[in-house]
């Protein structure tokens, strides 16, 4: 089974976030930057599938700066066996053109799956897995919490609210993963040590981003000062006064 | 001039709430711009849609078959796409479920046009105006969308929806016919079924305080009380395997804008902070006074959970009841 599973370096989520000078990013100094904790299911899952079927390929594909190499190199020492980075300077706003970037590198590779984490938690956008899907002309599922695959079908689970829908898929497919799919490893130290000499192919590419800019990036509102309505089990009854009749929500 | 397109969101035949909000913000950008809103509803036979015009759509455009259903990507996508391409429409609207989150890329990349998702605020001012979360809400981007049509997704409970004099008339269009690749069976639904957490009104989400999983029935029984209520959970007890990762609230969980959020015994992760801080009233019960929930939290009560819950409980039951 050939694998792609497209990847993406953003903070950590314990990150603070500062606004940079520009006032339409955030300022990266002093920000540790990691893998995508939605990417390192989508690598597991092909991982698995890969050790699963005996054979195939696990190509790990990231579009972003120099630094993404790094990512990719994280993905490797997981185990994927090479790595794609499409380099680019250009941070789309617009998930439509990142999607376009990594489908033009898809298209016709010959994957028989192709995984995205569900959901990059930087700009957060859940969107740009389902749209390669679309630009290739593939089914899709998104953010699946279970997967079976046999004889180039699949079906795939995907939590809705207050429910678990079941879908049937066939393959090629993209699937994008969400959590409780599984539990991804560590890199080992032998990993790691193997990844600094796995193939990572970089290539410059063309990105244009259009329809959408960015006016302004702000810290969101301080909440108003709230306050303690007293302590332990005896402060309840202020507590439900207060829910009462300021908040008005009980 | 913008017309805009409200796609609506049925399950078992019947709109959801959600439908009401889309609608609203439609009808708020397109008086903005002297548009007008058509309201797109897919499904089985027999949706009642005549509160839809109410909420202000001009008409409301039925796509009906029992293929529909369920939500099936390839045929909802189609419909939609078909939709927009037979008129005139500056953006197409959808809430930001679980089907919006899946249906909004499709018809984006269909129409190769710019997707705005999970959109908390949306004006129009010479073309649409939108804000959207980065990093989970920690910080907020303010975005100018260039091209018609678009795509706006528009996160579940930050409308609030308003009905007025206005009357939608409903038309049937036929669905078109779609090569199927990928088909939704079915929806499994638990036995007991609570409502989700980005869905419900009150959300009481639990931390590591309630120190072990067994301790998460005092919430279930408060949320019981409360009626309305989902139970959230931080990522420590979900990551321990106390509770589903459904109901993980935060950065690398779900986010959620209840209109009251019970924080029990969570300290105030920043990843926690950044999934719930968009809450209109949170509360806070905590035995730490220096928690950093504290300090998000309209209200808050310091002390041990373990007596302060089921006083809450048995409080809240006695205002129910009386």
């Amino acid at each position: 089974m050939k694998i792609a599973v497209c990847i993406k370096r953003v903070p950590d989520t314990e990150t603070r976030i500062r606004i940079g000078a520009d006032g339409k990013s955030i300022d990266q100094s002093g920000v540790k930057f990691v893998l995508n904790p939605y990417d390192e299911i989508a690598i597991e899952e092909a991982l698995q599938l890969k050790e699963k079927s005996g054979d195939g390929e696990v190509v790990a594909i990231a579009l972003g700066t120099e630094e993404s190499q790094e990512t990719i190199r994280t993905a490797l020492a997981m185990g994927a066996d090479r790595g794609i980075l499409l380099q680019t300077d250009v941070a789309p706003v617009n998930p439509v053109t990142v999607a376009k970037a990594l489908a033009a590198e898809l298209d016709g590779a010959g994957y028989d799956l192709i995984l995205f984490g569900k959901v990059s938690v930087d700009d957060g956008s859940q969107a740009v897995g389902t749209v390669v899907s679309e630009l290739l002309g593939l089914p899709s599922v998104s953010a699946i919490g279970g997967l079976e695959t046999a004889d180039g079908k699949g079906t795939a689970e995907r939590e809705i609210e207050g429910g678990v829908e079941v879908v049937e898929f066939s393959l090629p497919a993209v699937l994008t993963a969400e959590k409780g799919l599984n539990e991804p490893r560590y890199p080992a130290l032998r990993g790691i040590m193997m990844a600094k000499k796995k193939p990572l192919e970089v290539k410059p590419v063309e990105v244009s981003d259009e329809g959408i800019t960015v006016v302004e990036l702000a810290l969101p509102a301080e909440r108003p000062e709230g306050r303690i309505v007293g302590e332990g089990p005896d402060a309840v009854p202020a507590l439900i006064e207060a829910l009462r009749t300021e908040a008005k929500v009980l | 001039m913008a017309n805009v397109l409200a796609v609506l969101e049925q399950r078992g035949g019947a709109l959801k709430q959600v439908s009401h909000e889309v609608v609203t913000a439609a009808r708020t950008v397109a008086d903005a711009s002297g548009g007008g809103v058509d309201a797109l509803v897919l499904g089985p036979s027999g949706i009642d849609v005549s509160g839809v015009g109410a909420y202000g759509a001009d008409r409301v455009i039925v796509v009906e078959g029992d293929d529909l259903r369920l939500y099936q990507p390839e045929a909802y996508a189609a419909a939609t796409v078909a939709q927009t391409q037979s008129g005139d429409y500056a953006a197409v609207l959808m809430s930001a479920t679980a089907m919006g989150k899946d249906l909004a890329p499709r018809v984006a990349g269909r129409l190769d046009c710019p997707l705005a998702a999970d959109v908390t605020e949306l004006e129009w001012s010479d073309g649409i105006v939108v804000s959207r979360p980065w990093y989970s809400g920690k910080a907020i981007a303010k975005l100018e969308i260039a091209a018609a049509p678009c795509v706006v997704s528009v996160r579940p409970n930050v409308v609030n929806p308003i009905e007025r004099a206005h009357d939608g008339a409903a038309e049937k269009a036929p669905p078109a016919d779609v090569e199927v690749r990928a088909r939704t069976v079915e929806i499994k639904e638990p036995e007991k079924a609570r409502l989700d957490v980005t869905e419900a009104p009150v959300v009481v989400g639990g931390g590591r305080g309630l120190k072990e999983a067994e301790n998460f029935a005092l919430l279930e029984e408060l949320a019981d009380a409360l009626g309305t209520a989902a139970v959230g959970a931080s990522r420590a007890v979900v990551d321990a395997g106390w509770r589903s990762h459904a109901e993980q609230v935060g950065q690398t969980g779900k986010t959620v804008s209840p209109q009251l959020y019970i924080a029990v015994g969570i300290s105030g992760a920043i990843q926690h902070l950044a999934g719930m801080r968009t809450s209109k009233v949170i509360v806070a019960i905590n035995k730490d006074g220096d928690a950093p929930i504290f300090k998000v939290a309209d209200y808050g009560i310091v002390g041990d959970l373990f007596e302060v819950v089921p006083r809450l409980t048995q409080e809240i039951k006695n205002l129910r009841g009386g």
